[in-house]
C-alpha cells in the first residue's frame, strides 16, 4: 500500500507541473503591459519600466515560468500588491476557511446522496423513490447562488433562525457552535447540486448491482434484505460511486466560489473574485494553482480509497 | 426518428421540459413583438416597484427598470450565450477527440495527457484564470466556460472516435484510398454527430448556469447589458428588502436548466435501449408470487414441487418458462432435472427459494412444499430463516455468483451467521472446516484469498462449501460443474455423491448433460419448453428413453471409446416460451410428429414412476 501511495504521488508531478503550465501561458495571454495595469495612473514610463524589472518580466517567457515555478516551489508566491502581504500567507488564510466549508458540503453530500439513492433503488418507482427522485431533479436544476439566496431570506431574515452571512459572530463569537451556525446554511446550500448528482448515481450504480448474480448468491444464503442491500450491494456500488465522488468534491470546491460571495464567507473563492477584479495576477495565478495541486492531492487520495476497497485493482 | 420521439414524449417528465422550454423559447422569440418598455430606461422614481404594479407586470429593479423587459432580454442573452458557448465547445472539444480517436498512437497520447491536465483542474479555476488573463466581460465569459468544457468532449468523442476507427467500414474506406480527411468528414463524422448532439444536450443547462454563475459574479455581462446572471447579482445587495426582483431572474434560471435536464435526460433514455425493455429493474427480495387456482395438498415428500407455474412478464409479453412441473426428493436422493438452455430448469430451481428475478419473474401457480409446508404462500421472514440453512444452492459460475469484495473466508463465516450466531473465532473456525470438507487444498491459508485470487475449480469448492455451511437438508445445484474442465467436474461430483451418503443430503442437480446425470442421479426429468416430458429412474431413463426428444438428448452425448459415432444434434432451436403452438411443443423439431401431435394438450403419461409426455412414445412406459 505504502508503494502505492507513493507511485500515485509521484504519477502527479507530470499534472502538477502540467497545471503550473496552463495557469503561467493563460496569464501570458494578458493583453497589454501587466506593469502599466497595476501601476494604473502612476504609469510613467520608468516606473513601468522598473516595475518589469522588479517582477522580471522584462525576460523571455521560458525563463520566467522557470524562475516563477523555483520561487513557488521555495514557497514565494510573491507579493499581492492589493493586499501589500505575501499571496501565500493570504492563500493559505483564505484556503483555510474554504476547506471548512466545502469539506463540510462534501461530506453531506456524500453520505446524503448515496443514502438517497439506496433508498430510492430499493424502493425502485415505489413513493420514497418517486419523493427523491423529485427533489433531486430540483437540487441539480436550482442554481446554488440561487438557493443560497433564498435560504437567507427564509432562514436568516424571516424565520431568525441563523445568521445572514460571515463565518464568525463578530462580537462574541468565535466557538464551535458559532462557527456550525454559520456553517448550516451555506454548506447546505452548497451541497445541494452534488447530493443529487451523487443520489443520481448511486441509485444507478444500485440497480446495476442488484442485478449481479452474487446479490442472488446472497439471498440465497439467506443474508436479510438490509444487510444484502447495506452490505453486499452498496460495497459494489461504491466502486462506481467513489470515482464520483472525487469527481464531485471538484464542483463542490468551485461552487464555493459563488456560495462565499452569498454568505460572505471569507474563503479563496471571494479571494480570487476580488483579486481578478482588482487585477491582482500574482495573488490569481498562485491562488489557482494552490487550490488545484490541492485538487489533485485529494484527487489521489480517492485513488488510495478505491484501491482498498477493490483488491481487484492491483496496488 | 418517430420511434424515437414517442418514445420521448411517452417519458411524461421530459415532455414536461419540452413544453417549458418551448415556452420560455416562444416568449424570447416574440420579444419584438410585445408591447415591452426598454429594458435599459432609468426611472429611479419608480424603483422597487412590486410585481402586478401598474404597468409593470413583475415590478421594477433598484433603478426603476421594468423586470418583465429586463427578464426577457436577460432570458434571451443568457441562452444566446450558453447555446453558443455550448456549440463552441462540442466543435472544438469533438474536432480534438475524433483527431486522437482516429489517429491514435502518438498524437493520440499526447492530446489526451493535455485533456487530462485541464481536467485536474476544479473546472471554475480556469474559467476564473482564463477571465482574469482576458478581463471581465460577457463575451470573456463565454470564451472561459466554452473552453473549460472542451475536455469533456474531447475525452467523450475521443472514446467513441478509437472504437469506430476499429471497424470494418473504416478500414474498408482506407482500402478504397479515401485519404484522411474525407475518411474523417464522410464516414465518422455521421457516425459520431448523435454521440456529440447527445453530449450537448445534456451540458448545455450546465453551461447557461455557469455563465450566469460568471455573471453573478460581477466576471460576465457589464451594466447596462444584463443577462440572467447578472440580474441576480445586482438584485443581491437588495435581497431583504426587495425579493422579488432576487426571485424573478433566480426562478427563470432554474426552469431553464430544470428543463433542459428534463429534456435532455430523456434524450438519453430514449437512446438507452436498456431502459426499453425494462431491463434497470431491481429483483426484489423475493419473487412474486399471484396464484390462481387451488394450492394442492401437502406430499411426504422433503421438498415437492406440485404444478408450478413462473412466469416472466415483459411488457405485454408472457413468458411461461415453467408450465405446471411437479418434481420431489426424499432424504438423501438425487433427482436430476435436464434440459437444453431455456428449457426452465433454472427458473425451476430458482422458484424453490423465491429467487426469480422479480420483476420481471412471477409465479402464478402451484406449491413448493419443504416437509409439507408451503413455501410460495410464506412471507419473507420465513422465507429467509429456510434459504441456505434447509435449502442451499449451488451456482454455476462461481466468479460471478461469489462477492468480488469480499474474502472468501468471511463469506464462509457470513453464511453461517446470518443463521446461528457464532462467534467470528467460531465462524472462522467452522469456515475452515468447510474448505477442508470439500477438499480445498491449503485451506487455512485460502480463507484469505479474494474470489479473483483462485481457480474456477477453486471456486466452486467455495460454492459447494457455502451450500454446506448450515448442513441443509436439501441441495439444489444448478449446473455446478458447467464452467470447468473434465478433470475438475469429476471430482467436484464424487465430492457431493459423498456428501449425499454422509450426510442424506436430498440434492436437485440441474444440468443439460445426460453423462453427469447418470453418475449421480436416482431418477431424472427431462424438461423441455418449460414442461416435463420425461421421468423416471435414471437407469430406465438412459436405456429406454420413451420421448423422441430424451433420446434424440441422449445420443448427443459421445460415449468414451465409443469410437467415430457421430454426435448427433438436434436440428432446430428449442421454442421461445411465449406463443407455444398447441400440442407438443418438440413437434416442430421430431421426425416423427403426426398431425396429432399438433393438437389439444398431450399429458405427462405413465405409470409411477416412470412417466412421458408423447402420443407415440420410442419405448412403452406402462
Amino acid at each position: 500500500m505504502g508503494r502505492y501511495i507513493l507511485k500515485r504521488l509521484l504519477s502527479a508531478i507530470p499534472v502538477l507541473l502540467g497545471i503550473t503550465v496552463i495557469v503561467f501561458l493563460i496569464m501570458a495571454m494578458i493583453p497589454g503591459d501587466p506593469a502599466t495595469a497595476i501601476l494604473g495612473s502612476y504609469a510613467t514610463p520608468e516606473n513601468v519600466a522598473k516595475l518589469n524589472r522588479d517582477l522580471g518580466l522584462d525576460k523571455p517567457l521560458v525563463q520566467r515560468y522557470f524562475i516563477w515555478l523555483g520561487n513557488m516551489l521555495t514557497g514565494d508566491f510573491g507579493r499581492s500588491f492589493s493586499l501589500n502581504r505575501p499571496a501565500l500567507d493570504e492563500i493559505v488564510e483564505r484556503f483555510s476557511a474554504t476547506l471548512v466549508l466545502a469539506g463540510t458540503s462534501f461530506v453531506l453530500c456524500s453520505l446524503l446522496g448515496i443514502l438517497a439513492g439506496v433508498v430510492s433503488a430499493a424502493r425502485q418507482y415505489g413513493l420514497a423513490d418517486k419523493a427523491i427522485t423529485f427533489v433531486v431533479l430540483i437540487g441539480i436544476s436550482v442554481p446554488s447562488f440561487f438557493l443560497g439566496m433564498m435560504m437567507i431570506l427564509l432562514f436568516a431574515v424571516n424565520l431568525r433562525w441563523l445568521p445572514v452571512s460571515g463565518m464568525y459572530a463578530i462580537y462574541g463569537g468565535g466557538d464551535l457552535p458559532d462557527l456550525l451556525r454559520h456553517l448550516a446554511m451555506p454548506a447546505l446550500a452548497l451541497a445541494a447540486v452534488a447530493t443529487g448528482v451523487i443520489a443520481r448515481l448511486s441509485r444507478s450504480a444500485m440497480l446495476e448491482v442488484l442485478r449481479q448474480d452474487y446479490i442472488r448468491t446472497a439471498r440465497a444464503k439467506g443474508v436479510p434484505e438490509r444487510r444484502v442491500l447495506m452490505g453486499h450491494a452498496l460495497r459494489a456500488a461504491m466502486v462506481s460511486i467513489i470515482p464520483v465522488l472525487g469527481i464531485q468534491a471538484g464542483f463542490v470546491l468551485s461552487g464555493a466560489v459563488y456560495i462565499e460571495l452569498v454568505f460572505q464567507w471569507p474563503g479563496v473563492g471571494r479571494m480570487l473574485v476580488d483579486a481578478i477584479l482588482k487585477r491582482d495576477i500574482i495573488l490569481v495565478q498562485g491562488g489557482v494553482v494552490f487550490v488545484a495541486a490541492c485538487y489533485v492531492l485529494f484527487n489521489i487520495a480517492v485513488d488510495v480509497a478505491q484501491s482498498l476497497l477493490d483488491p481487484r485493482i492491483k496496488t | 426518428m418517430s420511434a424515437f420521439l414517442r418514445l420521448l414524449f411517452r417519458n411524461r417528465l421530459a415532455a414536461l421540459g419540452a413544453v417549458v422550454l418551448g415556452a420560455i423559447l416562444l416568449l424570447v422569440l416574440a420579444i419584438p413583438l410585445l408591447p415591452l418598455p426598454d429594458p435599459d430606461v432609468i426611472a429611479t422614481a419608480d424603483r422597487f416597484q412590486p410585481p402586478f404594479s401598474e404597468g409593470h407586470l413583475l415590478g421594477t429593479d433598484h433603478l426603476g427598470r421594468d423586470l418583465l423587459s429586463r427578464l426577457l432580454y436577460g432570458t434571451r442573452l443568457s441562452l444566446a450565450v450558453g447555446v453558443v458557448a455550448a456549440l463552441i465547445a462540442a466543435s472544438i472539444g469533438s474536432a480534438i477527440g475524433i483527431i486522437a480517436g482516429y489517429f491514435g498512437g502518438r498524437i493520440d497520447n499526447i492530446i489526451m495527457r493535455g485533456v487530462d491536465m485541464l481536467m485536474a483542474f476544479p473546472y471554475i479555476l480556469l474559467a476564473l484564470a482564463i477571465v482574469a488573463a482576458l478581463g471581465p466581460g460577457l463575451l470573456n465569459a463565454l470564451i472561459a466556460v466554452a473552453a473549460v468544457n472542451i475536455p469533456f468532449f474531447a475525452r467523450n468523442i475521443r472514446g467513441i472516435t478509437a472504437g469506430l476507427a476499429q471497424r470494418e467500414f473504416i478500414d474498408a474506406a482506407r482500402l478504397a484510398g479515401l485519404g484522411h480527411t474525407r475518411i474523417i468528414l464522410q464516414e465518422l463524422f455521421p457516425n459520431v454527430l448523435p454521440v456529440i448532439v447527445i453530449a450537448m444536450s445534456t451540458t448545455v443547462g450546465w453551461m447557461i448556469l455557469e455563465t450566469a454563475g460568471l455573471s453573478f459574479l460581477g466576471l460576465g455581462s457589464q451594466p447596462p447589458q444584463a443577462d440572467l446572471g447578472s440580474m441576480l447579482g445586482e438584485a443581491r445587495a437588495a435581497l431583504i428588502s426587495a425579493p422579488h426582483t432576487s426571485f424573478v431572474p433566480g426562478v427563470m434560471i432554474f426552469l431553464i436548466v430544470m428543463s433542459v435536464n428534463l429534456l435532455g435526460d430523456g434524450i438519453r433514455d430514449a437512446l438507452d435501449p436498456r431502459l426499453k425493455s425494462g431491463a434497470l429493474s431491481r429483483p426484489l427480495p423475493m419473487t412474486q408470487v399471484r396464484r390462481r387456482g387451488d394450492v394442492p395438498p401437502a406430499t411426504d415428500d422433503l421438498l415437492a414441487i406440485q404444478h408450478l407455474e413462473t412466469q416472466f412478464h415483459v411488457g405485454k409479453r408472457i413468458y411461461r418458462a415453467v408450465n405446471r412441473v411437479s418434481l420431489a426428493v426424499k432424504p438423501g436422493e438425487c433427482l436430476g432435472v435436464i434440459g437444453e438452455s431455456g428449457s426452465g430448469k433454472s427458473v425451476t430451481a430458482l422458484s424453490v427459494m423465491g429467487l426469480v428475478s422479480s420483476p420481471p419473474g412471477v409465479i402464478t401457480g402451484g406449491a413448493v412444499r419443504l416437509e409439507g409446508e408451503d413455501l410460495l404462500g410464506a412471507k419473507y421472514e420465513t422465507l429467509r430463516a429456510k434459504r441456505g440453512e434447509k435449502v442451499a444452492y449451488i451456482f454455476q459460475d462461481p466468479l460471478a455468483t461469489l462477492h468480488p469484495l469480499y474474502k472468501v473466508g468471511h463469506q464462509l463465516a457470513e453464511a453461517i451467521q446470518v443463521h446461528h450466531k457464532p462467534s467470528d473465532r467460531e465462524a472462522r473456525a467452522r469456515a475452515l472446516d468447510l474448505l477442508k470438507s470439500v477438499r480445498m487444498p491449503n485451506a487455512e491459508s485460502r480463507l484469505d484469498n479474494y474470489p479473483h485470487e483462485m481457480s474456477g475449480g477453486m471456486r466452486q469448492r467455495v460454492g459447494i462449501a457455502m451450500a454446506l455451511a448450515n448442513d441443509p437438508e436439501v441441495i439444489i445445484a444448478d449446473e455446478p460443474t458447467t464452467a470447468l474442465d473434465v478433470t475438475v467436474q469429476a471430482q467436484i461430483l464424487a465430492l457431493l455423491d459423498d456428501l449425499r451418503r454422509e450426510r442424506g443430503l436430498a440434492i436437485v442437480f440441474i444440468t443439460h448433460d445426460f453423462g453427469v446425470v447418470a453418475q449421480l442421479c436416482d431418477s431424472v426429468a427431462v424438461m423441455y419448453a418449460g414442461r416435463i416430458v420425461e421421468q423416471g429412474p435414471t437407469d430406465t431413463v438412459l436405456n429406454a428413453p420413451a420421448h423422441p426428444y430424451t433420446k434424440r438428448l441422449i445420443a448427443c452425448v459421445p460415449e468414451l471409446g465409443g469410437g467415430q459415432r457421430e454426435l448427433a444434434a438436434i436440428p432446430g432451436l428449442p421454442p421461445v416460451v411465449d406463443n407455444l403452438p398447441e400440442g407438443c411443443a418438440f413437434a416442430p423439431r421430431c421426425d416423427k410428429a403426426r398431425d396429432e401431435c399438433r393438437r389439444g394438450d398431450i399429458p405427462l403419461d405413465g405409470q409411477a414412476p416412470r412417466a412421458v409426455r408423447c402420443l407415440f412414445p420410442e419405448e412403452p412406459v406402462t
